[in-house]
């Protein structure tokens, strides 16, 4: 178990070194994160990007017309590695990731992951796991919200 | 016998000393202290230039990094590109179609940026062929060839795609003079004088667009047109052409295009040509040419043949053309950023003439003339004379401007860079370059306001400036600091093909429109596979499209059966990424084109015919994850007539028939 959480731990260095072209780009931001804030403050559970809990004001009633549409983005662009089940394709599973994560932590994750990727534990954890970094889709601010929704329906919301 | 050999020791001795003294002085020499600190870009920061460089007879443009020196691209133009599926994708292959059919290779001399009001803009780069006469337009959003035209009644498209200072127009003119089109071709090639004509091709350019069509061509008499530069500032509605073999020589050019004193160059007036056009003065002829386009929404190409161009003729309809006699063979035609000086390069002339438009103007009013070549009226060549630069040394080619009002001309039997003073004609400084220039290039130099700073020199020789590599060098550049009064020598770099003109442009005109990805949401292509759920393989007699998607790290469908012997299958991929420099290739065994390489977002097809019954596995060719290596699948070939169904999947193992 050692040996392989140590093959994992060198595997994940080889794609943060692989990855040459974003690295420039996520120092950048990281650069105007540490200006901004303390590198301490990083909160876990909101993960970083612009999502917070009072932004999104999530009621616990499902929007039919939202889940509808998150529904179809995911067909184009997420459903290649990630399934309904709790079963892992390329990607964790589906299935209740409304509960074992915030909302405001799926909607920056999905927004913003390479920064995310270089500093959330969870997404480093699950980094280990998948070997293959989330690609950053450019998901529209309303398509996150909606495949959120679409998340939530997934996870027995009515 | 022992003095014999001795002797011809020391003749041998003295020639290698000989040769060696008749190379410029120890080039380290030439170089500065401070160059490192001048072209060191550190790592992860960008360069301050981009440099669009000519191919040559690689067919393709270059893109370069300055100072660095850095090659930051190869974009496929004229020839195939089997690294980038240039020419071997079913949605590029279009693209290469001439009059001609499919033509996989030209030879790219001269690259233009787009202009307004006589500045580079960024949007586009031009390119010309060389061979096979197109012009070819390149969006800098993508830095990939938009669209390709080609030109009737031309030979040799040397003297283009120079451009009109709003993009009006980019122009080519025919190197080789050739009997029109329309005409019986089957004469004797030594009725050049009676037959052969040169021709003027004015393409207009979509202001929003930028989309390509031959507004007209001018008919002119049967010389070789070599270079042209449009008019600027006060000369803006005039182009300028050099001209050599006014002799009409049509074989050994070397020695039979080098009698006279005394070649020319044409000054078109193209306003005027405009007016006779809407005048309806031209005559419509009957022609082939492609007209291709590339469509970023369904990410195709198009040809279409059109048949009909406008023909102007010079003879008849006057004051279009007029003839500024300029000595022995003249090479370059260069407009100074005000647009008041022509500067012509006679190439085997020990001067360098400079013609003042104000005086050639005044010239054609006061009929200044000195009879006429073949129905067009020659200037008088003090009459339109400014001055010449004297002693300039030796095979003066290309002029290129700075922001101090002086003039850089390349020497190619001196091979040396001359600066000189535009007002003064004074030589104020002079480099030698590594070997044999040709072009050369200074930032923003051909514009109403040259950004000037470095001077960058095209070499024809490399020799031994860099490591040995066989019996083919690299072509070379060299990059010159030019801020201060003298020229100083900063970097080497190696170039692709053999680099003619270059233009060069600062980085942020161009690096904020730079696309990072194709939206899925607006791919319209016929084949697109919008998800995993829109994947399938349909059967249309013999031909066979796969929908396939690809993204981070497997294709859908990986596993693919019931393709018979007889097929033509068709791999339409889909890369589903939507994040900068994320393509996927692909490849499958035996193809016998290339591969595809296909951005995030974008569909691309890979024909392919089978060879022999059995399993063929294909593969992603561009290393995209830590998983890269498992993005993989197979196909299996079954003979002709075999009943096994077409099945495919991913991640489920399809219902098998057993083989049979």
């Amino acid at each position: 178990m050692k040996k392989l959480t140590f093959i994992a731990t060198l595997f994940t260095a080889v794609i943060f070194a692989s990855c040459g072209g974003d690295s420039g780009k996520a120092a950048e931001e990281q650069t105007i994160e540490t200006a901004n804030a303390d590198p301490e403050s990083y909160d876990p559970k909101r993960g970083q990007g612009k999502f917070t809990a009072e932004l999104l004001a999530l009621t616990d009633k499902l929007d039919e017309t939202k889940a509808k549409a998150g529904e179809a983005v995911s067909l184009v662009k997420c459903t290649s590695c990630h399934k309904m089940t709790d079963e892992k394709l390329v990607g964790p599973g589906w299935k209740s990731v409304t509960t074992r994560r915030a909302p405001e932590w799926i909607m920056n994750f999905i927004t913003n992951p390479d920064p995310m990727l270089d500093k959330d534990p969870e997404a480093q954890a699950m980094l280990e796991l998948c070997l293959v970094r989330m690609p950053n889709q450019n998901l529209a601010d309303e398509e996150a919200r909606n495949l959120l929704e679409f998340m939530r329906k997934n996870d027995g919301l009515k | 016998m022992k003095n014999k050999s001795i002797l011809v020791a020391l003749a041998a001795l003295a020639l290698t000393t000989a040769l060696q003294s008749c190379k410029p002085k120890d080039s380290s020499n030439a170089v500065s202290g401070d160059a490192a600190q001048k072209v060191y870009v550190a790592p992860g920061k960008y360069d301050e230039i981009y440099n669009f460089v000519s191919g040559g007879f690689s067919g393709q443009m270059s893109c370069y990094g300055i100072p660095s020196g850095r090659l930051l691209r190869v974009i496929p133009v004229f020839s195939v590109d089997p690294e980038k599926g240039w020419g071997y994708s079913e949605e590029t292959k279009p693209m290469l179609n001439t009059s001609h059919g499919f033509v996989p290779w030209d030879d790219l001399h001269h690259t233009q940026l787009s202009k307004t009001n006589g500045e580079a803009d960024g949007r586009w780069v031009f390119g010309n062929a060389n061979n096979t006469p197109r012009v070819a337009r390149i969006d800098l959003k993508t830095f990939r060839t938009a669209e390709i035209i080609e030109l009737p009644n031309s030979g040799g498209n040397h003297s283009s795609p120079f451009i009109t200072e709003n993009t009006e127009y980019v122009v080519a003119g025919t190197r080789f003079s050739v009997p029109p089109d329309d005409a019986n071709g089957d004469v004797p090639i030594n009725s050049y004088k009676e037959n052969f004509k040169g021709t003027i091709s004015f393409i207009s350019v979509g202001k929003e667009d930028g989309k390509m069509d031959i507004a007209f061509q001018i008919q002119c008499p049967g010389v070789n047109f070599d270079l042209s530069r449009a008019g600027k500032g006060v000369s803006h509605g005039w182009f300028f052409f050099s001209c050599y073999n006014t002799e009409q020589a049509n074989t050994l050019l070397e020695v039979n295009a080098s009698q006279k004193d005394k070649d020319f160059v044409m000054a078109v007036n193209w306003k005027k040509a405009e007016e006779y056009l809407k005048a309806d003065k031209g005559r419509k002829q009957t022609v082939r040419y492609a007209h291709n386009t590339y469509s970023e929404k369904t990410h195709t190409a198009t040809s279409e043949i059109k048949t009909e161009v406008i023909v102007l003729d010079s003879k008849t309809l006057k004051d279009i053309c007029y003839f500024i006699p300029c000595p022995k063979s003249p090479h370059g035609c260069d407009v100074s950023p005000t647009g008041e000086y022509i500067v012509a390069s006679g190439k085997l002339a020990s001067v360098i003439p400079v013609f003042s438009f104000d005086k050639m103007i005044k010239a054609i009013a006061a009929k200044s003339f000195d009879g006429e070549f073949d129905g067009i009226p020659v200037i008088k060549y003090e009459s339109a004379l400014y001055g010449e630069v004297k002693k300039p040394g030796l095979g003066p080619l290309h002029t290129e401007f700075d922001d101090n009002g002086n003039a850089y001309t390349s020497m190619f039997v001196s091979s040396e860079v001359v600066k000189w003073n535009l007002k003064d004609l004074k030589v104020l400084d002079r480099a030698p370059t590594f070997y044999s220039i040709g072009h050369l290039c200074v930032v923003g130099g051909d514009t109403k306001k040259p950004y000037g700073k470095y001077l960058i020199a095209y070499n024809k020789i490399t020799k031994d400036r860099y490591l040995p590599t066989g019996p083919e060098l690299s072509q070379s550049a060299q990059l010159f600091d030019i801020g201060g009064d003298k020229m100083k020598l900063i970097l080497d770099f190696p170039t692709i093909g053999e680099p003619h003109y270059a233009q060069a442009i600062v980085a942020d005109v161009i690096k904020k429109n730079s696309l990072k990805m194709f939206k899925i949401e607006d791919n319209s292509h016929p084949y697109v596979a919008k998800g995993e759920k829109e994947t399938k393989v349909v059967r249309e007699g013999n031909k066979v499209h796969v929908y396939m998607t690809a993204i981070r790290s497997h294709l859908t469908p990986d596993n693919i059966e019931g393709i018979k012997m007889g097929d033509e299958v068709y791999f339409h991929v889909t890369n589903l990424e939507q994040d900068w420099d994320v393509p996927h290739g692909f490849a499958i065994k035996g193809a016998d084109n290339a591969e595809l390489l296909v951005m995030p977002g974008e569909t691309q097809t890979l024909k392919w015919i089978p060879t022999r019954v059995g399993i063929s596995p294909m593969y992603c060719t561009d290393f995209c994850s830590a998983l890269h290596q498992e993005m993989t699948g197979y196909v299996r070939v079954s003979p002709a007539g075999s009943n096994v169904p077409i099945s495919y999947g991913t991640g489920v193992t399809p219902a098998t028939a057993p083989a049979k």
